[in-house]
């Protein structure tokens, strides 16, 4: 199906489901109750799980097959929403046009930039890559500030010319970013008892392309530029003595992992139309580095389900405060519950780094391959445990 | 005129000249080895052949042009290729999958952006690393991972690699180092196969005497960096100088 082979064919079946079904998944409990503060099924989030998705797949496109681990991917992200926010205020507020732009121009500066890093490899090139996203961002505060809008960030105005659109709505207000009239932000609730799901334009707009770039990645896995990506991690000395040159190849991974993460910033443009440097910040090439390991380095699916697990543990543990945790706690009696709600306060509210700083050293130490092997292990379990029960029926050699 | 035209080639490290006026020639379809010991600038000759170091002064002509100053991979696309000491491969991919690097890199040259047919659609590739595979006796371990094989099968593996290539030239650094007197026998006899088989020009460094003589064609003596004699096998065994500075040594030992 797709040109693809049957297991990465129903891999790619089961996250177009989860994107599909997300409003649905990510909402679980009923409004009002007293869980439904762990619902994620809101559109600013769901639309945050698919573009780091896209950020995620695109950076182990270079990190997972190649090992080169950048750490100034966010400048990508950044320029990409800085572009998409030029388009709408000069061009129209269509994202489509937007979209493009940011993905070419991310794409030269990655291309700039990694021809410059991939000079050297290991923690030099590295260095090299946080050295750039770092100008990136200082020259965003700064210098530019004519083109970045600098502190402020790139926003809206009413001015704006926005040749193929309009500067402002009949009613006066800045026109919203859409997709041949469909609006981003809108979204209509359904109600099933006391359950309420939410369905987001944005963030189907976000999920298709979501899956069109996963869909691209299972391709780029699968071909042989995939697998010469998977040999420059392996070896790169039998590579250049098998007549290959390595070079265009490592630098061919940088763009195009640039050019996903400058989609991921024009997508973040199309939702929430401005742009601000911090999203240039080594945190942030920090964050998608997290993902890529918490998922799974070089796994396909890995690096979605890590996108979604911090961006749930940022947007979720961040909400709950102290108020929340006595709540929680009020059963008991009145010293032990003072006690438990200090402990857990450590662990959430503005302190959730913690958390995901317990939940990443965890994973680095027992779980190396991340939630991916994680996965694994759990069904390796189930099938061991067929295994034994078919040998013992038919007694059959192990191979 | 041989394939490979070594001359005067020379290679100093700081004090330590490596390599002084090295001539070599070696003839289209034979094998040659190149014998000395320790220290005696072997395979800094052969990294000098590679593209891996740049000599200092002299020339190394293969097929008619120059290979100095170009990079190991303009050397590879040339029709040389080169077994290493311990053996590269790629540990990390199928046994299959190391087969289909080389093919590609013959087929496409040193690089080709091939990102979205899928490395299952190239029909006639897999049909020759089958038959390669076939060749030295791995097609049971096409699926393993390379990394987890013994040290003969690497060697045979990354063998099979440079052979698929069909390489006008085969470079070997030491094929047998470390490895156990059967497997030394077998990897003789994969060689001795080779050669038949093939219109192939094979060069050799190594320690095992037993090894060169089985093979070699012609053999040429290195100490302290210059070639102490080149002749034939059997000649090269009653020769003085070399029993002197080589063979009269390992017998003692």
């Amino acid at each position: 199906m797709f040109g693809l082979e049957k297991k990465d064919a129903n891999l790619l079946l089961f996250v177009a489901a989860l994107a599909i079904f997300a409003p649905f998944i990510l909402n679980p409990f009923p409004e009002g109750s007293a869980m439904a503060q762990f619902n994620a099924g809101y559109p600013d989030l769901m639309q945050r799980f698919a573009i780091f998705g896209i950020f995620a797949i695109g950076f182990n496109i270079l990190f997972g097959l190649t090992g080169y681990l950048s750490f100034g991917h966010a400048a990508f992200l950044g320029v990409g929403s800085y572009a998409a926010v030029w388009m709408f205020k000069l061009l129209s507020m269509n994202v489509i046009p937007a979209i493009i732009l940011a993905v070419i121009i991310s794409g030269l500066f990655a291309l700039v930039i990694g021809y410059v890093s991939l000079r050297r490899s290991g923690i030099y090139f590295s260095i090299l890559t946080l050295a750039f996203a770092q100008m990136c961002f200082a020259l965003a505060y700064s210098v530019l500030t004519p083109i970045t809008g600098g502190e402020t960030g790139l926003q809206l105005a009413l001015d704006d010319p926005r040749i193929l659109g309009v500067s402002q709505t009949p009613e006066g207000n800045i026109p919203v970013p859409g997709l041949f009239g469909l609006e981003m932000r809108e979204s209509f609730e359904m109600a099933v008892g006391p359950w309420v799901f939410t369905f987001n334009i944005g963030y189907y707009f976000c999920a298709i392309i979501m899956l069109l770039s996963f869909y691209l990645a299972i391709r780029i896995f699968r071909s042989p530029f995939g697998m010469m990506l998977r040999a420059i991690k392996s070896n790169q000395q039998r590579l250049n003595y098998t007549g290959l040159n390595p070079r265009p190849y490592t630098l061919a991974a940088f763009v195009i992992s640039g050019m996903y993460a400058g989609l991921a910033g024009g997508l973040m443009a199309s939702m929430d139309p401005l742009a601000g440097a911090e999203r240039m910040q080594w945190t942030a090439s920090g964050e998608v580095v997290l993902m890529t390991i918490l998922g799974g380095v070089g796994t396909l699916i890995g690096p979605v389900l890590g996108a979604g697990l911090l961006k749930y543990m940022e947007n979720i543990l961040s909400k709950i405060n102290k108020g929340v945790l006595e709540g929680w706690f009020s059963f008991m009696p009145d010293g032990m519950s003072d006690t438990f709600v200090f402990l857990t306060n450590l662990f959430v509210g503005k302190q959730w780094h913690i958390t995901t700083g317990v939940i990443f050293m965890l994973v680095i130490i027992f779980l190396p391959g991340g939630l991916v092997e994680l996965g694994k292990r759990i069904s390796g379990m189930f099938r061991k445990k067929d295994d034994d029960n078919t040998k013992s029926a038919k007694a059959e050699p192990a191979e | 005129m041989g394939i490979l035209e070594v001359k005067d080639v020379g290679k100093r490290f700081g004090g330590l000249q490596a390599l002084g006026d090295v001539n070599l020639s070696v003839k289209e379809q034979t094998c040659h080895a190149i014998i000395g010991p320790n220290g005696a600038g072997k395979s800094t000759l052969l990294n000098c052949l590679v593209g891996k170091l740049i000599p200092d002064t002299g020339s190394v002509m293969f097929d008619g042009s120059s290979v100095l100053g170009r990079s190991p991979h303009e050397i590879n696309q040339m029709g040389i290729s080169r077994v290493f000491q311990t053996p590269e491969i790629f540990g990390d991919l199928t046994v299959m999958e190391n087969m289909m690097i080389p093919l590609f890199a013959k087929r496409d040259g040193a690089y080709r952006l091939h990102a979205i047919e899928s490395v299952d659609s190239e029909k006639s590739l897999i049909e020759q690393a089958h038959q390669m595979l076939e060749e030295v006796n791995m097609i049971d371990k096409r699926d393993m991972h390379a990394a987890s094989m013994s040290r003969g099968d690497k060697r045979r593996l990354e063998m099979a690699m440079c052979l698929v290539q069909n390489p006008k030239l085969l470079l070997l650094d030491e094929p047998t180092a470390g490895m156990a007197r059967a497997d030394t026998n077998n990897t003789i006899d994969l060689l001795k196969e080779i050669k038949e088989k093939r219109d192939i020009t094979i060069a050799i460094i190594e320690h095992d005497m037993h090894v060169v003589f089985s093979l070699a064609d012609r053999i040429t003596v290195l100490a302290q960096g210059t070639p102490l004699v080149e002749d034939t096998p059997e000649n090269i065994k009653g020769h003085p100088k070399v029993q002197e500075a080589y063979l009269g040594e390992t017998q003692q030992v």
